[in-house]
């Protein structure tokens, strides 16, 4: 049972410069993203809603960036846009999603973060939380079945409210008993939609769960970029090392609404003045340029680049076709010949 | 040798272990213990690593078993009584059901369910859950009636790209038997004639087949021929059959042992009312369980459920209209 200190150093070789470097790109990319998506849903230009993950980027693409793209799975929650952008998820998979692109991955049948690409290990979530815990774990039982396992990580989030589910629950105790190489990131971003996490849970510290389960469990101020690399890292390490699944719980705090819907106007002033309030960017940024990893000068291109990668995907979804309810097949079985 | 409905389910799924590397089994007791109902006794010796206890968390098997099956494998779920398939009704109908649609990939799974009453079972071993998952789009719903059929349907769905579940119905376990499977099966998505006949139809699958056989063969006796139609599967619900029969017969009565509000009777009714008004000589009727939970005593399950004679008074209620 590890449990890190407030403050982290950064002891293991393998976070080197360029993961740093590129996790803070990823953040800065997710965050411009979001923005973007965030102006869209207010012009109209997106129905349904749009569910930003503001101020759990460094949490989230601690996660994206520390998993082997080539062959791990992830399967993100709502707040994952960095985590996605991480591990691979091209950003127009993001906009034609958002957009109801009929060239996207859901085609217009699904929208905003329900999306994904199951066949390239990256399952595409649905609203009930707390289901993906047990899905990824057959992920990695049909791998392990078929000596396919080779030290492949699972890897999902979810949130402080997640962990009230029964489905996370006997999710993670299935992974546990199968000593499974799943790694559970918990956001507890105080709110789940409105309610406190006084209302939601009655143990001081979701991270004193893992020990129920019997799975590690690690801490993190997730605020802190540098902070979260290393502890994801080291769960991730673990995990593919065979040490069993692995739950890191991320202390922050949701800097949006649930959804661009929600002006979280129930947020005391006090809480987002605090230190959990704090605009895990804005740290990230700042360590890494007062480390040396990155100049100023290149933060700043870095935000032009992501500008313009986030533009020409916007703008291609915009240029895609809609879905054509008129030649949609709708059908929900795959098999020829089975109907209703 | 008699083969038993059990039997044919325990036999298909060993003959899947051991055709298919990509087939697994995974629920509560039956690994070492074999199954609460010996479905899957044996079968951990001879396939080790591919049958798998579970713990008790039936929405974290079909999760499982929903990711297992995204990455190639073929998993059949045992739960224990599809009483408790309540708690993977999420998995199974949000999941597994829109996962195709959603993103083109399919969800090759099985989840078997034993289900409906047999005596002193009580409201919570005893239900019939095929309407809840028929209902949601994705699933295909099995209900095997005879042997051959709980063997060959069992196999197909396993073999089929979409999520299965698979309502077999614990009173035929042990009594049902026949000499031997059936080398020439119908395929999933037709319906049989279990009893010709020419003045009524009964359309009715599981268990209450047998039943509505033992009604008819009493009213044979009086001179009028009931025809009886397993439908085997009711989603996909074979029409074409039950409105062959109905054209044969003018007469529809609707049998199934589930609940009455809605369902699978509802269903049929109004597909034939809807497809065939005009074959008919007079309103259908529908025959289900009572509208209670499930009754523990022996005397109250006879009475709840639809019996021969029961369904005998309905089908002369049909008869005289």
């Amino acid at each position: 049972m590890e449990s890190s200190a407030a403050s982290v150093p950064i002891t293991s070789s393998e976070i080197d410069a360029d993961l740093i470097r590129r996790t803070l790109r990823v953040m800065i990319i997710s965050r411009t993203l979001e923005s973007k998506l965030s102006s869209l849903y207010k012009a109209g230009k997106i129905v349904g809603g749009v569910y930003l993950g503001t101020g759990q980027e460094a949490f989230s693409a601690s996660l994206g960036c520390c998993l082997d793209q080539d062959k791990d799975i992830f399967a993100p929650l709502i707040r994952d846009q960095a985590g996605r952008t991480g591990f691979g998820e091209p950003l127009i998979e993001a906009t034609r999603t958002y957009l109801g692109s009929a060239l996207g991955p859901m085609r217009g049948r699904d929208g905003n973060i329900h999306r994904g690409r199951p066949a390239e290990r990256r399952p595409a979530m649905i609203s009930h939380l707390g289901t993906s815990v047990s899905v990824v774990a057959g992920m990695l039982m049909a791998r392990r079945m078929k000596g396919e396992l080779l030290e492949v990580v699972g890897a999902t989030c979810v949130g402080d409210g997640a962990t009230s589910t029964g489905a996370f629950h006997e999710g993670l105790n299935l992974a546990a008993v199968e000593k499974l190489p799943i790694v559970v990131l918990v956001a507890d971003n105080q709110f789940a939609y409105s309610t406190p996490r006084e209302r939601q849970f009655a143990c001081e510290n979701l991270v004193d769960r893992a020990r129920g389960y019997g799975v590690t469990g690690r801490e993190v101020d997730a605020t802190n970029l540098l902070e979260c690399l290393t502890v994801v890292h080291e769960a991730v390490k673990a995990a593919r090392a065979g040490e069993g699944p692995q739950m890191v719980v991320g202390k922050l705090l949701r800097l949006c609404g649930h959804g661009e819907h929600d002006d979280a106007s129930y947020v005391a002033p006090e809480l987002k003045d605090s230190k959990l309030g704090r605009d895990c960017l804005e740290i990230g940024i700042q360590q890494v340029v007062e480390e040396g990893l990155a100049t100023a000068d290149e933060v700043e291109l870095w935000k032009k680049e992501a500008a313009e990668e986030v533009q020409e995907a916007v703008a291609n979804a915009q240029t895609d076709p809609g879905p054509d309810p008129y030649r949609d097949d709708w059908r929900a079985f795959s098999s020829k010949g089975i109907n209703s | 040798m008699s083969v038993t409905y059990i039997d044919a389910i325990h036999q298909a799924q060993r003959d899947l272990l051991a055709e298919r590397d990509d087939v697994f089994l995974y629920g509560q007791d039956i690994g070492g213990f074999g199954g609460a109902f010996k479905a899957t006794k044996g079968l951990l010796e001879e396939f080790p690593g591919r049958v798998m206890d579970s713990p008790i968390s039936e929405d974290a098997m079909v999760g499982m078993a929903i990711g297992a099956a995204i990455s190639g494998m073929r998993p059949i779920v045992e739960m224990q009584f599809a009483d408790f398939s309540s708690i993977a009704f999420n998995q199974i109908a949000n999941h597994a059901g829109t996962h195709y649609y959603r993103t083109g990939i399919p969800v090759p799974i099985t989840v078997r369910l034993p289900c409906g009453g047999t005596p002193g079972s009580g409201p919570f071993h005893s239900q019939m859950v095929e309407t809840l998952y028929a209902h949601y789009p994705g699933i295909i719903v099995a209900t095997p009636a005879t042997v051959s059929d709980a063997y060959h349907l069992l196999k197909e769905s396993v073999e089929i790209d979409d999520p299965v579940v698979f309502c077999e119905h614990k009173f035929l376990y042990r009594w049902l038997k026949t000499t031997e499977i059936d080398p020439d099966p119908l395929p999933l998505g037709m319906a049989r004639i279990t009893r010709p006949g020419k003045h009524a139809t009964v359309v009715t699958y599981s268990a209450m087949v047998h039943e509505a056989v033992r009604a008819a063969d009493r009213l044979a006796k009086e001179g009028w021929e009931i025809e009886v139609v397993d439908l085997r599967s009711v989603k996909p619900l074979d029409m074409d059959t039950v409105i062959a029969s109905v054209a044969r017969t003018g007469r529809l009565l609707a049998l199934g042992e589930a609940f009455p509000w809605g369902g699978v009777t509802a269903e049929v009714v109004s597909r034939v009312v809807a497809e065939g008004f005009h074959l008919l000589d007079a309103p259908p009727l529908r025959l289900n369980s009572k509208d209670t939970p499930i009754p523990y005593h022996p005397d109250l399950w006879a009475a709840h459920r639809p019996t021969p004679e029961s369904i005998l008074e309905k089908l002369r209620e049909l008869l005289n209209l």
